[in-house]
């Protein structure tokens, strides 16, 4: 009896740890593909022609495989949508801890749910029916279908990820700090801004970190409102393509084994080394704030 | 002469009374100690004093609490002058996460009251009427937070007499510190007292004996005896307050 109580713990302990390794193996396994069949662009381009090249023509003859107007796409649009997410989600974040009475910080927190709930291909399809039609006719430009479009787009995706983290990162300021600022005589707003803040910034720090790692690696809404034009861009009102478009929109129709093939998943690659290095900053930050 | 009048007060937390016609005045530049098992509302009735009750939804206080013969509670600016003028220490040590430095100036910063280099004498001056002066013209520009505990709660107090608080009301003061630190802040308290009114709340019955000139003894929201500590404490008058200091209770 004892001896089989003892095999069959010996079992579960196995199964649990198989499934506490399966995130690092599965991790593993996507990165090595991605290496593997990623690395052969190297033999058609060089390293600095791929992540410097102006161009990206994949189906010329011979194709030219320069990722750079990606990259810039992919961070035009990014820091416009941070630009604008940021400071209205930590400022909403701000509304909801510390100022809105409590009924309506319930009502506000299940909307920020809901808008965080809305899938993206849906948010892209108002963009286009709406939002593109309004920026053409309002900025008076030749296409509505520019970065500025997937930069609004995409701060609404980034907005519930960059309020919910910085509001929990200001409520787990320890209510003593509040408390001893009131009893000084300080008022609301200066007990915020003087106290409150600096016990939450590496929270709120995070959480930018965060929405900044959404958004940049956001694709459906992006690729349906920006026009999806392979160019370097000038401004934030002509049309771009991300890095993350691009692999979708191509993957489709590049043939297996080609050129054009190895350099979608080589954008791949840069994708996913661009959002380890914002996830791992994030954390840092996050560890940090809960060390306090 | 009388610093704060207290008459008639009841507090109400919805419908459970915490405080019960509460009648008592605190003597200026003296310690009053207000002792009682936990839950007698001894930390209510100080709260009363500078109004942080008022943070807690769905309080309501009736009677009058006069500081300086001026009723508290029908102020009609804002309460910021009044919290400046009545100080509070906590229970835990609770310096903001900013320098020593800027702890200290944080009330003259809010306040207004002080820049430049006047505002650098004030930090000292704080610092050094708690004694941290010495152990801390070194480190003013690091961290409050990796101060002992002991050293937090003298930065506390050293934040209230930055802003010149004439009132310090103190809650349990002493509750996180070791037996040698607590001796060290009653001696401050002692030190104190000359310039400062202070109210205790404490549930350390000899720590009231030690600092205090009058006690207070509370049950069940009620201020069951007030008078001066040796009598309290040597020939209580009522039947109750006697069985809670020889230990019987609480």
């Amino acid at each position: 009896m004892a001896k089989l109580r003892k095999f069959k713990e010996a079992i579960i302990e196995k199964l649990i740890f198989l499934s506490g390794i399966a995130s690092i193996v599965f991790v593993a396994l996507i990165f090595i593909f991605l290496l593997r069949e990623g690395i052969s662009v190297l033999r058609s381009t060089s390293l600095g022609a791929f992540l410097g090249g102006k161009f990206w023509y994949p189906i010329s003859d011979p194709p030219k495989l320069g990722i750079l107007p990606l990259i810039l796409g992919s961070l035009l649009v990014t820091l416009g949508a941070i630009a604008m997410a940021v400071p209205l989600g930590i400022a909403a974040a701000f509304y909801i801890a510390e100022v809105a009475p409590s009924r309506l910080r319930n009502i506000l927190k299940s909307f920020v749910e809901i808008l965080s709930a809305i899938p993206s291909v849906v948010l892209g399809f108002l963009g286009i029916t709406i939002l593109v039609p309004f920026l053409k006719r309002f900025l008076d430009l030749p296409t509505g279908l520019t970065a500025f479009a997937g930069s609004i787009m995409l701060a609404f995706m980034a907005m519930p990820t960059i309020i919910s983290i910085s509001e929990d990162a200001i409520n787990a300021v320890p209510r003593e700090y509040k408390e001893g600022a009131i009893a000084l005589g300080a008022t609301h707003w200066q007990t915020l801004h003087r106290v409150i803040i600096h016990g939450a910034l590496p929270g709120i720090i995070a959480a930018a970190m965060l929405g900044i790692g959404r958004v940049f690696g956001e694709t459906m809404a992006v690729m349906m409102v920006t026009g999806n034009a392979a160019v370097i861009p000038n401004s934030l009102f002509e049309p771009v393509r991300t890095l993350t478009a691009t692999i979708a929109a191509e993957m489709g129709e590049a043939a297996k084994g080609s050129p054009h093939y190895n350099a979608l998943f080589a954008i791949g690659i840069v994708l996913f080394v661009i959002s380890f290095l914002i996830n791992l900053t994030a954390d840092l930050f996050l560890n940090r704030s809960r060390r306090r | 002469m009388k610093k704060i009048e207290i008459e008639g007060l009841n507090l109400f937390y919805g419908d459970f009374q915490a405080l019960l016609d509460i009648r008592m005045s605190v003597r200026e530049k003296a310690i009053t100690a207000l002792i009682g098992s936990s839950g007698c509302g001894k930390s209510t009735l100080l709260r009363c004093l500078n109004r942080m009750n008022d943070l807690i939804e769905d309080v309501r206080i009736e009677g009058s609490v006069k500081i300086d013969g001026k009723d508290i509670y029908k102020i009609k600016s804002g309460l910021t002058q009044l919290r400046k003028k009545v100080g509070m220490v906590f229970q835990r040590p609770n310096p903001f996460p900013l320098s020593v430095y800027e702890n200290v100036a944080f009330g003259l910063r809010v306040h207004h009251m002080a820049k430049g280099s006047e505002l650098e004498d004030i930090v000292g001056e704080s610092l050094k009427a708690v004694h941290l002066w010495d152990e801390l013209k070194d480190r003013l520009n690091r961290s409050a937070l990796g101060l002992s505990l002991e050293q937090k709660q003298r930065l506390c107090i050293a934040r209230l007499i930055a802003v010149k608080s004439e009132v310090l009301l103190m809650d349990e003061p002493c509750s996180a510190l070791d037996p040698l630190a607590t001796l060290r802040i009653e001696d401050l308290m002692q030190l104190l007292k000359k310039d400062y009114t202070i109210v205790i709340v404490t549930h350390n019955m000899q720590q009231a004996a030690r600092v205090s000139d009058e006690t207070g003894f509370m049950l069940l929201g009620e201020l069951v005896e007030f008078g001066r500590t040796p009598d309290i404490f040597t020939k209580p008058k009522d039947k109750r307050t006697e069985d809670y200091i020889t230990g019987r209770f609480g």
